[in-house]
């Protein structure tokens, strides 16, 4: 790993400035499980120039990238930019991360990359809802919903309903979305285990197979791929000609233009922020006013909520461990002991981790953590006020 | 991790395109079938690369993917008779796995007729042998893999 790699990294993720505080350390609710584990001594191993340094090896994957660590540092270090370009680096020399699922996820991502496949990915499209494959206004990125489904059909199979449900709610609003054939997956997670080749190779499909089709505005419903275009994306790239709005912001514009309706829904329900919605876009508000012009639909708000919000205990599939567990046990402990029937995120990710704690046994009683897990996509088209 | 610059087992491009087909062998049962096949001297392609795996539950659906994107053409899966299984109930997880593992890649454009998923015991010699010609010959038909740029960069 090349010194000066290094340095331009401390430089650009602005962790010169460190003063070693470590109030990254304090927040983090990785440090919390793992004892061996401080974000403070990554960046100070690395302004020290210590090359090779076992535990950053180890820790850069330990780090959920949630960005708590971000909105604490007084000195405003990029600590998840920081860690994203340490592992780029690492990638790189060969050292990668043991994934779950031996990598099947990033595997698949890669076979996106590294061919233009004729693609079956619209195997969800039928006469219900109206889309356009081309021309448009608004564009609706689907993501790997529909796939994650496929494969996490045991845990959490209505997954493979995300983007149907986006369509009917866009469709009610009076919008009928291009959805393209050939969408490949954003990037997110070979980005997040440093596989930035395959990254910018997807992202340069995406953008030219977006900016064909003249549309001025995307939806998206992950928000992974929401960071990843809004974010990494133009980041990477340049300025992107298109507007980007998360499903949730469009909702609730189309409900106070009187576009959208709700009907009444009976039912208690919680609302987990992801960290890609929330710390990272900062999209609190949205999905909140949504909920509350659902009539009937008690919203029960969780005591670690909006920027306190903890993880679902992986990332980019890269630290799905014994931590990550007891990290899920707790927040759905939390989310249970609301009274709430459902837990709402709209993550898949976070969706999955969450079905999966409590796929197999559970180390507490299984009363205390059996609420359900409900996309929150899928709860918007289940209200909308024809009934379909 | 990055598959380029790894070697890829694998045809050539063009003209003298063989398939190139990786088998996952159960142990108890198929693995046991190809040895039969040897012995009583049926005929079988030499396109298959065989692996042995302790059950057909060993088989995750990422080394279906992965051989397919290091350069394999198919892959096929076999294990014990259900019921058979030695560790009772491998070959239903496998099955049920290997399911959706064709789903996905029908998704992917792959095509879910690049894998399959047979039964054959340790006295199927004969099967095991056909199953091998009748395979071989089936990706002969589909043609190189799509992700190995029609052969070309494979081998
Ligand atoms: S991004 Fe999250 S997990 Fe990583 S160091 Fe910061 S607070 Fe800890
Ligand atoms: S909070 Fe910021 S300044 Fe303090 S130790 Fe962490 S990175 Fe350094
Ligand atoms: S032991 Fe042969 S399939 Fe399980």
């Amino acid at each position: 790993m090349a010194e000066d790699e290094i340095s331009k990294l401390i430089e650009e993720t602005g962790a010169f400035d460190c003063v070693e505080c470590g109030k990254c350390t304090s927040v983090c609710p990785a440090a919390v499980y793992d004892t061996e584990f401080a974000p403070r001594l990554i960046v100070v191993k690395a302004q020290e120039g210590i090359k090779d340094d076992p535990m950053t090896k180890k820790n850069i994957w330990v780090c959920l990238t949630c960005e708590m660590c971000n909105s604490m540092c007084p000195y405003k270090v990029n600590y998840t930019g920081f860690i994203q370009g340490l592992r780029s680096m690492y990638f790189r020399r060969g050292e990668v991360p043991i994934c779950s699922q031996g990598g099947l996820v990033h595997t698949m991502q890669r076979l996106m990359a590294k061919e233009d496949l004729k693609q079956n990915r619209l195997g969800w499209v039928d006469d219900d809802i109206k889309i356009s494959k081309d021309k448009g206004e608004v564009l609706l990125f689907t993501g790997c919903a529909y796939q994650l489904g496929t494969i996490f059909d045991d845990r959490a199979a209505f997954l493979r309903d995300v983007p149907k449900s986006a369509v009917k709610i866009l469709n009610a609003a009076g919008v009928t979305p291009v959805v393209l054939e050939d969408e490949v997956c954003c990037g997110h997670d070979l980005l997040w285990v440093g596989d930035e080749d395959s990254f910018l190779k997807l992202m340069d499909k995406n953008i030219e197979r977006i900016k064909a089709t003249g549309v001025k505005k995307v939806v998206f419903t992950c928000p992974e791929c929401f960071r990843t275009f809004d974010v990494d994306y133009q980041d990477f790239s340049e300025d992107l000609p298109f507007e980007m709005v998360h499903i949730s912001e469009f909702v609730k514009d189309a409900i106070d233009d009187g576009k959208l309706k709700l009907r009444n829904i009976d039912k208690k329900v919680t609302y987990h922020d992801s960290c890609r919605l929330g710390k990272h876009m900062g999209i609190y508000d949205p999905p909140r006013e949504v909920l509350s012009a659902v009539p009937g639909l008690e919203m029960i708000e969780m005591e670690r909520s909006r920027e306190k919000a903890t993880c679902c205990g992986v990332n980019a599939w890269a630290n799905c461990e014994e931590n990550g567990k007891k990290m899920q046990i707790d927040r759905l402990k939390e989310a249970k002991g609301t009274g709430a029937e459902s837990m709402l995120t709209f993550c898949p990710k976070c969706e999955i981790h969450f079905r999966c704690a409590t796929h197999n046994k559970v180390p507490v009683p299984i009363e205390d953590v059996d609420i359900e897990v409900e996309d929150f996509t899928n709860l918007i088209a289940k209200a909308l006020e024809d009934g379909e | 991790m990055s598959s380029e610059g790894e070697k890829k087992p694998g045809s050539t491009g063009g003209e003298g395109w063989e398939p190139n087909i990786v088998a996952f062998c159960c142990n108890w049962c198929s693995y046991a079938g190809a040895d039969l096949a040897g012995v009583s001297r049926f005929q079988y392609p030499p396109n298959i690369k065989v692996i042995r795996v302790m059950c057909s539950g060993r088989v995750e659906p990422q080394f279906v993917l992965r051989a397919l994107e290091l350069g394999a053409d198919g892959v096929l899966i076999t294990g014990c008779h259900i019921g058979d299984c030695h560790y009772l109930s491998g070959n239903e997880k496998a099955e049920v796995r290997m399911k959706m593992t064709a789903d996905l890649l029908e998704m992917l454009g792959i095509g879910r007729d690049r894998m399959r998923l047979e039964w054959i015991s340790a006295s199927e010699g004969e099967k095991f042998a056909e199953t091998m010609r009748e395979f071989t010959e089936r990706i002969r038909e589909l043609g190189p893999n799509p992700l190995t740029n029609g052969g070309e960069d494979s081998g």
